[in-house]
C-alpha cells in the first residue's frame, strides 16, 4: 500500500520543544523539515505531546483494543499461552497483530516452559522471536538456566526472567506482612525475589549473557541490580505501575484484582521502587497486561489467578510519575519505548529520522477515571479501579499508518 | 455463675446502634462494646438452655436459616443447627464437599441459588480465606462466618471470650497464651483480635515454622518456648494441630511436638494457679494436650466452650435478624 507523506505540526516533542515532523514511506523522514517540500497530509497537534508509540514488553494476550487505547504500537508477547516453544507458533503469534499492531513474540526458554529442556530458540528466532522468556515462573534448575543464558546469548537474544524463588513462594499468594497475616493468606518473604536475582546474576557474571528481570519490586532486589550495573554486567530490569503506586494494603477486603505475580509488596518496598525508577536502576516500564475474566477473578483470593489488565492505564500512570517528579517526560519515554526497543532490537522507540513512524499524540492533562466496567480490554481486572488519572493517547500511527 | 458485668440486652438503648452490622464476617469489624453486647445477649440464652426440658424461644419462627458448609465440620454445624432450632427457625443444612464445589464461580452461583430460595440468614464455612466475604457481598440476607480458611472464625472467639468471662469473672486485663499452630488457625486470628480489643495481654506460643509473619503488628508477643510463654498466664488456650502439619514439612513429628509444645500437668504449673485451659476441639489427646489436663474440670473449660457456643450463636442469629423481623429500634 502506498502511504502518502504525513506532516505533524505544532507538537511538543516529548513534552518539550514545539516541532513539526515529516513521515515518508512509513518512516520518520525529518524533524522540523523545511517549508512545503511537496504535498503531505497535515495534522495540527495543537500543542499536544508527540512521542514514540509505546513498546509494551511482556504482555500475556494480544488485546488490540486495550493496546490501541493505551497508545501501544508494539507488544512483546510472553510465551505462556501456547506455550510459544516452536517456530510455527512464534510465526503465527507474530502475525496476530496485523495490520495495526506489531506483535513481537518472546520465545519460550524451555520446551513447554517446563524448565527442563532447551526449546528451539534458534529456529524461533528465525521465525521472528525477539528475545527469550522464562514465562510466569523462573527456571528452578540453575544448570538449565545457565545453558539457556549462554545459548540465547550466542544467538544475540536477551533472556527475560521472572525473579521469585519457587521454594519460598510455593503456595503463597501475598507478601509476608501485617496484611497477609490479618487476612489469613499464605504468604512468602519478600527476599524470595532477591534470592532469585542473586542466583541469576552469578550466572550472568559467569556466562556474560544478557538478562532482563521483567519485574523487580523489592528494595533488596533493586539493590542487587544497582550493584550489578555498577559492575557493568549486562543486566536490565523492569516494573509495572502496580508496584509503583500500590502496596499490599490494596489486597484488603480480598480484592482479587490486586492479586498479582509477584505479589504487591510493603510500602517501604514501594518507595524503593519509586527511587529506583528515578535514579535509573529500572530500565523499562511495562503494563504486564494480563486480562482475566470473572471465571478467574471472581473467586476467593487464594483461588483467583494473578494478573492485571494494565495496557490502558500504563501511559496515564507513567504520566503520574512525571507529575510526581520521579521522571522527566524524556525519561518516561525511554522507559516506555526506547529501552524496550533496544532490548528487542527493533528500529523504533525513538523519534529520529530513519526509524519506523510508530507515533502517538498525547493529551497529557485531561482527567479521566479508571472504571473496570468501561475498559477497552476484554476483561476489566485493573487494581486501579476508580482512580482518577490524567492523560491519554489521542492519535496513533503504526509505521506511518493512522490507527486512531 | 453469671458475671457481674452482665446486663440484660433489653437495657441497651434502642436505636439499632448496639450492633451496627448486617453480617458477622469477622472480629476485625467489631468494636469492644459490640463484642460485650453479644456476650451479654448470650448470657440470657445460657440461662434458657439450662432451664429444664423446654428450651424453645420461638422469636425466629417462620424464618429460614441455611447452614452452607463448604468444608467438613461436625461440631460447629451442629451448634449452629441447634441454635437456629431453639430460636424456632427452619434450619436447612447444605454440605458441599470441597470436591464438588471447587470453582469459585460455582461458589457464587451456589450462593445466588441459596439467595433465590429467600433464606433469612446464611451460616457459611469455607476452606478459603475471604470466601465468606465474597458470598456476603452477593446475597440479600445476613451472613454469619462459621470459619473461612485461615482468616476468621468470629463465633469461636466470642464463645471463648464468654467462657473466660464466666470462669474468671472478667475478660480484660488478663494474660492469655494462645498455643500451637497459629499460622493455619482462624480460631487464633479471631481470638487475637477479640482478646486484644477487650484489653488483655495476648501471647502467641508456637514453633517458628507455625508462627505467622508480622505478629508484632497484631499487638501480641511471640514465644517459641512453651514454658516461657505460658508463665503466669491466666488462660492457656490450646489450638488443634492438623495431622498433615506433622509430616515433616512444618514439624518433625507428633512425638517431638508433644515434647516441646504439649500441655502436660507439669508444664501447666508454670501458669498462674487456677489458670484455665481452653481448646476449640476436636483434641488430639497426647499430642497438643494431655488427657489429665483436658479432663480436669477445675482447669479445663472444653465442654463449657461447647455449651457457650450454642448460646453465642443464638445471640448472633437473634441480633442479625432483628432488622428483618422488624424489632423496634432496628431498622
Amino acid at each position: 500500500m502506498e502511504l502518502s507523506p504525513l506532516l505533524i505540526t505544532n507538537a511538543r516533542l516529548l513534552g518539550g520543544d514545539t516541532v513539526s515532523l515529516r513521515v515518508e514511506d512509513g518512516r520518520i523522514a525529518a524533524l522540523n523539515p523545511p517549508e512545503t517540500p511537496g504535498y503531505a497530509e497535515t495534522i495540527d497537534a495543537g500543542g499536544q505531546w508527540l512521542a514514540p508509540g509505546i513498546i509494551d514488553l511482556g504482555v500475556f494476550a494480544t488485546d488490540k483494543p486495550a493496546f490501541h487505547f493505551g497508545g501501544i504500537t508494539r507488544a512483546a508477547l510472553m510465551p505462556d499461552s501456547g506455550p510459544l516453544d516452536g517456530a510455527g507458533l512464534v510465526e503465527r503469534a507474530a502475525k496476530g497483530g496485523k495490520p495495526d499492531l506489531w506483535v513481537h513474540p518472546l520465545a519460550a526458554a524451555t520446551k513447554g516452559l517446563e524448565g527442563k529442556e532447551l526449546a528451539e530458540i534458534g529456529l524461533m528466532k528465525q521465525a521472528g522471536a525477539r528475545a527469550v522468556a522464562t514465562g510466569r515462573g523462573r527456571i528452578a534448575d540453575a544448570g538449565v538456566m545457565r545453558r539457556v543464558l549462554s545459548y540465547a546469548s550466542a544467538l544475540g537474544l536477551t533472556v527475560i526472567a521472572h525473579a521469585e524463588d519457587e521454594g519460598l513462594t510455593q503456595g503463597a499468594v501475598a507478601t509476608d506482612g501485617e496484611m497477609a497475616t490479618r487476612l489469613g493468606l499464605a504468604s512468602a518473604p519478600a527476599i524470595a525475589e532477591a534470592m532469585a536475582i542473586s542466583r541469576d546474576l552469578c550466572l550472568v557474571e559467569e556466562t556474560g549473557a544478557p538478562i532482563h528481570f521483567r519485574q523487580v519490586t523489592t528494595a533488596r532486589g533493586l539493590d542487587l541490580i544497582r550493584a550489578a550495573k555498577a559492575k557493568r554486567l549486562p543486566v536490565t530490569c523492569g516494573i509495572t505501575p502496580a508496584h509503583l503506586f500500590l502496596s499490599d494494603t490494596a489486597i484488603g477486603d480480598f480484592r482479587t484484582f490486586a492479586r498479582l505475580s509477584p505479589p504487591l509488596r510493603s510500602e517501604d518496598d514501594r518507595h524503593a521502587c519509586l527511587a529506583a525508577i528515578a535514579d535509573g536502576t529500572i530500565d523499562i516500564l511495562a503494563s504486564g497486561h494480563d486480562p482475566r475474566g470473572p471465571e478467574d477473578k471472581r473467586l476467593p483470593f487464594a483461588e483467583a489467578l494473578p494478573g492485571m489488565a494494565g495496557a490502558e492505564t500504563l501511559l496515564a500512570m507513567g504520566l503520574q510519575l512525571v507529575r510526581d517528579g520521579h521522571v522527566t517526560p524524556a525519561r518516561l519515554f525511554d522507559l516506555l519505548a526506547a529501552n524496550p526497543a533496544k532490548l528487542l532490537g527493533v528500529a523504533a522507540g525513538r523519534i529520529a529520522p530513519g526509524l519506523e513512524a510508530d507515533l502517538i499524540l498525547v493529551d497529557e492533562g485531561t482527567p479521566w477515571q479508571v472504571d473496570t466496567k468501561k475498559m477497552a480490554a476484554w476483561a476489566g481486572n485493573t487494581p486501579f479501579d476508580g482512580m482518577p488519572v490524567q492523560g491519554r493517547a489521542t492519535m496513533m500511527w503504526k509505521g506511518g499508518l493512522r490507527i486512531r | 455463675m453469671t458475671s457481674f458485668t452482665t446486663r440484660p440486652a433489653s437495657d441497651y438503648p434502642p436505636g439499632g446502634d448496639a450492633f451496627r452490622h448486617r453480617h458477622l464476617i469477622g472480629i476485625a469489624q467489631l468494636t469492644p462494646w459490640e463484642i460485650s453486647y453479644v456476650l451479654d445477649a448470650a448470657e440470657e440464652w445460657v440461662e434458657l438452655n439450662r432451664s429444664g426440658a423446654a428450651k424453645h424461644d420461638d422469636r425466629l419462627a417462620g424464618l429460614t436459616i441455611i447452614n452452607a458448609f463448604f468444608e467438613n465440620s461436625t461440631r460447629t454445624l451442629l451448634s449452629f443447627e441447634i441454635a437456629g432450632k431453639r430460636l424456632g427457625a427452619d434450619v436447612v443444612n447444605m454440605h458441599a464437599a470441597q470436591s464438588s464445589v471447587k470453582k469459585g464461580e460455582t461458589l457464587i452461583d451456589t450462593a445466588m441459588t441459596l439467595n433465590a430460595m429467600r433464606a433469612d440468614a446464611m451460616v457459611i464455612r469455607h476452606a478459603s480465606s475471604g470466601a465468606v466475604q465474597l458470598i456476603a457481598d452477593k446475597v440479600d440476607c445476613p451472613v454469619l462466618n462459621a470459619g473461612d480458611g485461615r482468616h476468621e472464625h468470629p463465633t469461636q472467639a466470642l464463645l471463648d471470650a464468654l467462657t473466660i468471662r464466666r470462669r474468671l469473672g472478667k475478660v480484660e486485663g488478663l494474660t492469655i497464651a494462645i498455643c500451637g499452630d497459629v499460622l493455619h488457625s482462624r480460631v487464633a486470628r479471631s481470638n487475637i483480635l477479640a482478646l486484644t480489643l477487650l484489653g488483655n495481654e495476648v501471647r502467641i506460643v508456637a514453633p517458628p515454622t507455625l508462627t505467622p509473619p508480622a505478629m508484632e503488628r497484631m499487638h501480641v508477643t511471640t514465644f517459641a518456648d512453651m514454658d516461657e510463654g505460658i508463665k503466669d498466664a491466666d488462660v492457656v488456650m490450646m489450638l488443634r494441630l492438623q495431622n498433615e502439619r506433622m509430616d515433616g514439612a512444618y514439624l518433625p513429628s507428633a512425638r517431638e511436638y508433644h515434647a516441646l509444645y504439649g500441655l502436660t500437668p507439669k508444664r501447666l504449673e508454670k501458669a498462674k494457679p487456677g489458670a484455665i485451659v481452653m481448646h476449640p476441639g476436636p483434641m488430639n489427646r497426647g499430642v497438643e494436650i494431655d488427657s489429665s489436663v483436658a479432663d480436669d474440670p477445675t482447669r479445663s473449660t472444653i465442654t463449657e466452650q461447647v455449651e457457650m457456643g450454642v448460646a453465642v450463636r443464638m445471640a448472633c442469629l437473634d441480633i442479625l435478624t432483628r432488622r428483618k423481623r422488624g424489632v423496634p429500634g432496628w431498622n
